[in-house]
């Protein structure tokens, strides 16, 4: 029976290889990237072997404590966890819980992430390849402590199963994860400052750790090193026991899994309110702009775009101070301006098969077009004017507020236009509906970067005339090109959306049939 | 109750009826005749809601849809049947212009589908089998929003949204995300926005699938009022014994192919619909092999 799991769970990962060429070469890239992650940190860890025994044993101790760490925490936030073997999938067929346990265990470690964490775990038999207890420790550590990341995995993530199905929290939490990914740069040079001025506080927690269950078993290799059995025969019992009492709860959890599906539903709520439905006006266009708005707050693929937006200038503030000089912080304007504009491109992919309603109702090209461009309009207009203002108090260059705001508001537009065209058009790979903006998306990734990277090369084209000016107030310093661009950037911007949107309408026209064909096969 | 904007549409067909009916969601502009078969003389234009004309579609190596066409007379309630992968769910797709025919065309009481898709598209409302909906709205948004997105008028879209939701049985849970609805609650749902816009056909993809028993009665009832008052209603079900009692006419379709169609009565010719069915798509062999399941 392990044997039937373990092969299963091969035959899954396989099967997710057999797609179309081009999906291939994008899932090479990725393969490509974690690769070369995994060369890096395993290369890492046996140049340690040089190093100090007293820091390699911080730097495995710790790097194994964030290991397990990432490994309970990761799947509960990301709904990132590989469920292709969820045990409520086995409910029918009466699988012995031992045998079911000690087979799902086991193939947690056929995958990339499991896979990658016992390569990097034995890794650290190179670092304490100094002597013949040190390496059988290091061994050991590094199975039992990837076993502890496995276990403690199905643990967290059965134990929330109730949790995570439901839709709310999935949703919400989906959102908040982007917040620390997207300050990690902020997060991380502020740990590092503060490592630097408290040099001696590592060793003395990853010795703490050490007797943690989350540190036991990385700890085995240094502490054989130095010749401590007592610690270390001590550490193993706790590792042992640790990966027995998680065992435990997950043998308990599962018996209870197994016989009590989980049940995601809500509450009824009575009708009657229409929300944007009943304030925008009763037309094709007002109902499309209504509908997106709504999912602008509903839907966290769109929403994650909203909380990454407030975190702009934070990133930038950030870096200007780090450097000293807040001039990077005046392209934050038109930049937001670019990526709120940018983000309607897949407006139509985001629909996924949903967009049959539009079909099948026989909306016009140019309504359809109108009411998303409009909607992200109305949202990001108070943005972009806020954060292009507003760095402006910062440094105080006021003749450069019409210049900018001429960029601004040309980017936001221009963009727009064209996002119109590129999402009646192209099919792009985005999640799908109700799955974590992080997933990766179905579908054909090499056409997405290809459509992505043309479309940024024209409207970089379409934005020559707003960028010229902000080049010749640059060079010449006087505030007669700003005050050209004022004008220049909202009239050319303004002409570029109403062709974009006549343009993209007329292509939905046309093509409607064939965009919904292509929108079907990743359903 | 004001015409909504959609129905002022020329249309070249029979006299529209000129009082309002009674119930929102039956057609508005409908032939009164209950006509079974409409008596046609030679050279006269056929009466038919929906003329599908030597439909097919190509996937790559398989021919879906090999050459199907089918006469829906107005007024009638069509049942399509098949196996499964008969391509029943093609060929609605392309007569109902969501997907864009290798051959042939579809015309909707007149009006040709891929010629004048905005037109046509108004005639008809669709139920598609196995599409998302934009599920992050409440029930009663995405009711509203499909018939906003016909154009039609805001008062008129509430007052139907209520009648409709409630002949549905869906009022309790009209508030609610339609990401959180059951499956049965999802093609009510579906089914509702369908008709909003009161078409002259309705063309259904598995209308029945997941739907409790009395909800099925509740859209059977809604379905055959309709009927009675001149729509024409085509549904596509596995269900042969449904099709028998509820459909007028029915098809027979299977590899791409239609292998019967006419009333039902013609096609089933004197045995039950189940057994004919069988009989023409033949592969009903009895139970050889197996015998173990026997012995336990």
């Amino acid at each position: 029976m392990v044997a039937h799991l373990l092969s299963l769970k091969w035959r899954l990962l396989l099967n997710g290889f057999k797609r179309s060429p081009l999906q291939l070469v994008g899932m090479a890239l990725g393969l490509l990237y974690a690769l070369g992650m995994l060369v890096l940190l395993v290369g890492g860890l046996i140049a340690l072997r040089w190093a100090d025994p007293e820091i390699a044993h911080t730097v495995v101790v710790l790097g194994g404590v964030a290991t397990v760490l990432g490994w309970a925490i990761i799947p509960l936030i990301a709904s990132a966890a590989d469920m292709t073997l969820d045990p409520a999938r086995f409910t029918t067929f009466a699988v012995p819980p031992r045998q079911l346990l000690t087979g799902l265990a086991l193939a947690g470690f056929i995958g990339i992430p499991g896979l990658a964490t016992l390569i990097a775990a034995l890794g650290t038999v190179g670092t304490w390849w100094r002597s013949a207890p040190a390496v059988v420790g290091a061994l050991l550590g590094a199975i039992l402590g990837a076993l502890t990341c496995i276990v403690l995995s199905k643990v967290v993530t059965t134990a929330t199963a109730g949790l995570a199905a439901s839709r709310r929290f999935k949703d919400i939490s989906s959102i908040i994860v982007f917040i620390p990914l997207v300050l990690l740069g902020p997060i991380m040079m502020g740990i590092v400052e503060g490592v630097r001025n408290t040099s001696d506080y590592l060793p003395g927690l990853a010795r703490t750790l050490s007797w943690t269950p989350l540190g036991a078993a990385w700890s085995l290799g240094g502490d054989l090193e130095a010749g401590d059995w007592a610690a270390a025969g001590l550490k193993i019992l706790i590792a042992l026991a640790t990966i027995g009492a998680l065992l435990l709860c997950w043998h308990l959890l599962l018996r209870r899994a197994l016989v009590t599906p989980t049940y995601s539903g809500g509450s009824a709520r009575k009708g009657g309110k229409l929300g944007l439905f009943g304030t925008l006006p009763g037309t094709p266009t007002g109902a499309v702009m209504a509908r997106a708005l709504i999912y602008w707050m509903k839907d966290p693929r769109y929403a994650a775009s909203l909380v990454i937006v407030p975190l702009f200038p934070v990133l930038f503030f950030f870096g200007s101070s780090q450097s000293g000089s807040y001039g990077l912080f005046m392209i934050l304007g038109p930049l937001t301006a670019f990526t709120m504009a940018w983000s309607i491109c897949a407006d139509v992919s985001y629909d996924n098969t949903a967009f049959a309603l539009h079909l099948a109702a026989g909306v016009r090209g140019l309504d359809d077009r109108l009411g998303r461009a409009l909607a992200c309009l109305v949202i990001s207009l108070p943005v972009v004017l806020v954060f292009t203002v507003g760095p402006l108090f910062l440094t105080g260059e006021w003749h450069w507020l019409p210049n900018l705001l001429g960029l601004s508001l040309g980017t936001l537009l221009t963009g727009l236009g064209l996002s119109s065209v590129i999402s009646a058009r192209y099919n792009i790979a985005v999640p799908l509906p109700g799955d974590s903006p992080f997933k990766k998306p179905p579908g054909n990734v090499a056409q997405t970067l290809l459509v992505q990277g043309a479309g940024m090369a024209v409207l970089a084209l379409l934005l020559i005339p707003e960028l010229a000016l902000v080049a010749v107030q640059a060079f010449s310093g006087g505030p007669e090109a700003g005050w050209i661009n004022l004008a220049v950037g909202p009239l050319l911007g303004l002409a570029l959306f109403v062709v974009g949107v006549r343009l993209g309408g007329k292509w939905l026209d046309a093509r409607g049939p064939e965009m919904f064909a292509e929108l079907s096969v990743n359903r | 109750m004001t015409e909504p904007r959609h129905e002022s549409m020329p249309i070249s067909t029979p006299a529209q009826a000129s009082e309002s009916p009674p119930v929102s969601f039956t057609p508005d502009a409908a032939d009164k005749k209950r006509s079974v078969q409409p008596q046609q003389t030679p050279g006269e234009p056929p009466l038919a809601a929906l003329s599908i004309r030597g439909l097919a579609k190509r996937f790559g190596e398989k021919i879906a849809v090999d050459g199907v066409s089918l006469e829906v007379p107005a007024g009638s309630f069509y049942g399509m049947v098949g196996p499964n992968g008969a391509g029943k769910t093609t060929t609605l797709s392309m007569a109902t212009g969501l997907l864009r025919p290798d051959f042939g065309t579809a015309l909707v009481h007149g009006v040709d589908v891929w010629a004048q898709p905005l037109a046509a598209k108004k005639l008809m409302g669709v139920l598609p089998d196995g599409v998302r909906l934009f599920d992050r709205l409440t029930g009663e948004q995405l009711v509203t929003y499909s018939g906003l997105l016909r154009g039609m008028d805001r008062d008129v879209v509430a007052t139907r949204v209520s009648e409709l939701l409630a002949a549905l049985d869906l009022e309790a849970d009209a508030g609610s995300l339609v990401v959180d609805y059951s499956a049965g609650m999802t093609k009510k749902i579906a089914l509702a926005s369908a008709l909003i816009h009161a078409p002259r056909l309705l063309v259904l993809d598995e209308p029945f699938e997941s739907v409790d028993p009395v909800s099925a009665a509740n859209i059977r009832g809604i379905l055959e009022s309709y009927v009675a008052s001149g729509g024409t209603v085509i549904v596509s079900s596995h269900v042969m014994d449904l099709v028998q009692r509820m459909c007028s006419h029915v098809a027979v379709v299977a590899g791409g192919r239609v292998l019967a169609a006419g009333s039902v009565d013609e096609v089933r010719n004197g045995s039950t619909l189940e057994e004919r069915f069988v009989q023409l798509v033949g592969g009903g062999h009895r139970t050889e092999g197996l015998e173990w399941l026997r012995t336990f």
